[in-house]
């Protein structure tokens, strides 16, 4: 930081009042904005530019050469992504995908946390092995995967009585892609489960057992409940991370074969910079954020009504 | 009673049970791909059977160190994750500095904006992001990387700190300024020490993140001087006789760091997953 900042925050002490809470002074003015300045100023250009240009850029027919204008073309891009069978394929891939994914790494993040909820000897053990698959690479787990059920030596189809081309079919190879993600995915959703099973009062378990209530009874009608927030929030993160699959059906498929695996993100990528069709990119870009945003606001519509029924 | 105690038995046997075979699953993978880059000639690799005949060595790992690609990705990686991770710390905590403890017009509408970016997917920004990075000639550098790294760390990161700011007694900053000292100062001597969790928190994440990325990287560097470590990995498989053993060894060479950040760093992992997740 230049030394006239400096002495000009120096200047000017800043009161402040209690955690969180702050005393509108105008002597503070000065010294928030200089802290907040270097970062907002990055933050404008590559973050907040290029969100209001996102939608811009989707009606126009976008011209590649710096310096000629773009044509402004309206909605066409929007109506050529409707006639587009590959769009609508790839829509359908990752619904399946979300749907396939989301669900099972819910329960089984759920029961694991479970598992690991009271005190266990080796504990921080297993839950470090189970998280590794979430801090490992996508890019290193997606070669991985495909190396595991290549036809070229894979160890699957050595275990299996009778190989089977996984990449050379639509449903088997978006298998595969499921499978990765819902490995890659599990230990995430099992650790903030774990989280919220552990705020949960004891002495409400306990109040239930007193109650007559055995285990089963006890976690469908205290713990479910008092996790229910969390349950919603890991379910809106891992819808949102699962329509963003990308990295996986790059490199395990690249949307082949014939366009049957892509999925938005594969196929807008492919238009942007392999056909360096931006308008059209950009127009699958925002469907697929309206859509994404359009579920999430449902999903917590659901928590909402649930709170408002219970209140009652 | 000894019913009970003999159930609580049976629950006992059935979650190490399920832990297990979750470990297993978990890590199984990864062990047969470090296994594969231990052999010579794994592309005559017919399965798990063929693994345990011949020797394990770690020719894969010298050779495709020596072949420079991935030697140079791994430099690349180091160099840009680590401006990445300085310059979000920096930045990051002295944007949660003002947010946190003053109060000047248009707070407001940046706490907005942060909270409006931490929706926007990632993908959505990548073509506008591509055609900036391009008018401003960061394509093919690694200032390119960072700066939008950097850029799309800032939000999340921000929204972290800030919260952490927030819990930081106000008493300690007011005896501090009766003392005579500065915005400045009160930010590098007080907040920046008190905040060493949620800074090293912060961290990991920006590193992390830079770490691994892949889609950005992929998207503006072609120039094979400045790629990254994923991307080079990415391309040892992209031909058509692919080397396993090769591009498993460089894989491993990435996994490494992350794993011991994980292992060593386990506690601010797993707080930092953790606050983050509950306060969003």
């Amino acid at each position: 930081m230049p030394r006239s900042t400096l002495a000009a925050t120096r200047r000017s002490g800043a009161p402040t009042a209690g955690p969180g809470l702050n005393l509108p002074g105008r002597r503070s003015i000065s010294p928030a904005y200089a802290f907040l300045l270097p970062g907002l100023a990055v933050f404008t250009l590559v973050m907040i530019v290029p969100t209001v240009q996102a939608f811009a850029i989707s009606l126009t027919e976008w011209s590649v050469a710096p310096g000629r204008p773009s044509l402004f073309v309206g909605a066409q891009n929007y109506l050529t992504a409707v006639g587009d069978p590959v769009f609508w394929i790839a829509l359908q891939n990752s619904g399946v995908y979300v749907v396939a994914t989301v669900i099972p790494q819910m329960l089984l993040g759920l029961a694991l946390a479970v598992a690991l909820d009271r005190p266990l000897r080796g504990r921080a053990g297993f839950r470090a092995l189970i998280y590794i698959p979430v801090i490992s690479s996508w890019v290193v787990v997606s070669l991985l995967f495909r190396y595991l059920f290549g036809t070229d030596g894979g160890a699957v189809n050595a275990l299996l009585a009778e190989p089977v081309d996984w990449f050379g079919g639509r449903w088997s190879a978006m298998f595969v892609i499921v499978l990765l993600g819902l490995w890659k995915g599990v230990g995430w959703a099992m650790l903030i489960f774990l989280a919220a099973l552990q705020s949960v009062p004891a002495e409400l378990r306990e109040a239930a057992a007193v109650d007559g209530a055995g285990r089963l009874r006890r976690f469908w009608v205290v713990t479910i409940p008092a996790i229910r927030r969390t349950i919603v929030f890991v379910s809106i993160l891992l819808v949102i991370g699962g329509f963003n699959v990308f990295i996986s059906v790059k490199l395990m498929t690249d949307g082949g074969p014939s366009d049957l695996t892509q999925v938005p993100l594969t196929y807008l990528y492919r238009q942007a910079f392999n056909f360096l069709d931006f308008g059209y990119g950009s127009a699958i870009a925002f469907v697929l954020t309206v859509l994404v945003f359009a579920l999430s606001v449902t999903q917590l519509r659901f928590t909402r009504r649930d709170d408002e029924e219970s209140a009652a | 009673m000894i019913e009970t105690r003999s159930r609580g038995r049976a629950v006992l046997v059935a979650r190490y049970l399920a832990l297990t075979i979750a470990s297993l699953a978990s890590i199984g993978p990864l062990v047969y791909m470090v296994l594969v880059s231990l052999k010579r000639n794994a592309f005559v690799l017919r399965g798990p059977a063929d693994l345990f005949e011949g020797e394990f060595t770690l020719d894969n790992y010298a050779q495709v160190w020596q072949e420079g690609d991935i030697a140079v990705g791994f430099a690349n990686s180091v160099v840009v994750a680590v401006v990445t991770t300085f310059l979000t710390l920096l930045l990051a905590s002295m944007m949660a500095y003002a947010l946190a403890r003053f109060e000047f017009p248009g707070r407001r509408i940046v706490l907005g904006l942060i909270l409006v970016e931490l929706m926007v997917p990632a993908i959505m920004l990548l073509i506008p992001q591509f055609l900036l990075a391009r008018d401003l000639h960061l394509l093919d550098s690694r200032l390119g990387l960072v700066l939008f790294y950097v850029g799309g760390n800032l939000a999340f990161i921000t929204f972290l700190l800030l919260g952490f700011f927030r819990g930081i007694p106000a008493e300690l900053e007011d005896a501090m300024r009766v003392d005579g000292a500065g915005a400045w100062r009160r930010y590098v001597s007080l907040i920046l020490p008190v905040s060493r969790p949620a800074l090293a928190t912060a961290a990991i994440f920006a590193f992390l993140g830079s770490w691994d990325e892949y889609v950005w990287a992929l998207t503006i560097i072609n120039d094979p001087a400045q790629r990254t470590l994923p991307v080079g990995i990415a391309l040892l498989s992209g031909t058509h006789m692919t080397d396993w053993g090769l591009t498993f060894a460089a894989s491993v060479i990435a996994l490494v760091p992350v794993l011991i950040v994980f292992l060593v760093f386990q506690r601010q992992f797993v707080n930092g997953i953790i606050s983050g997740a509950l306060k969003s």
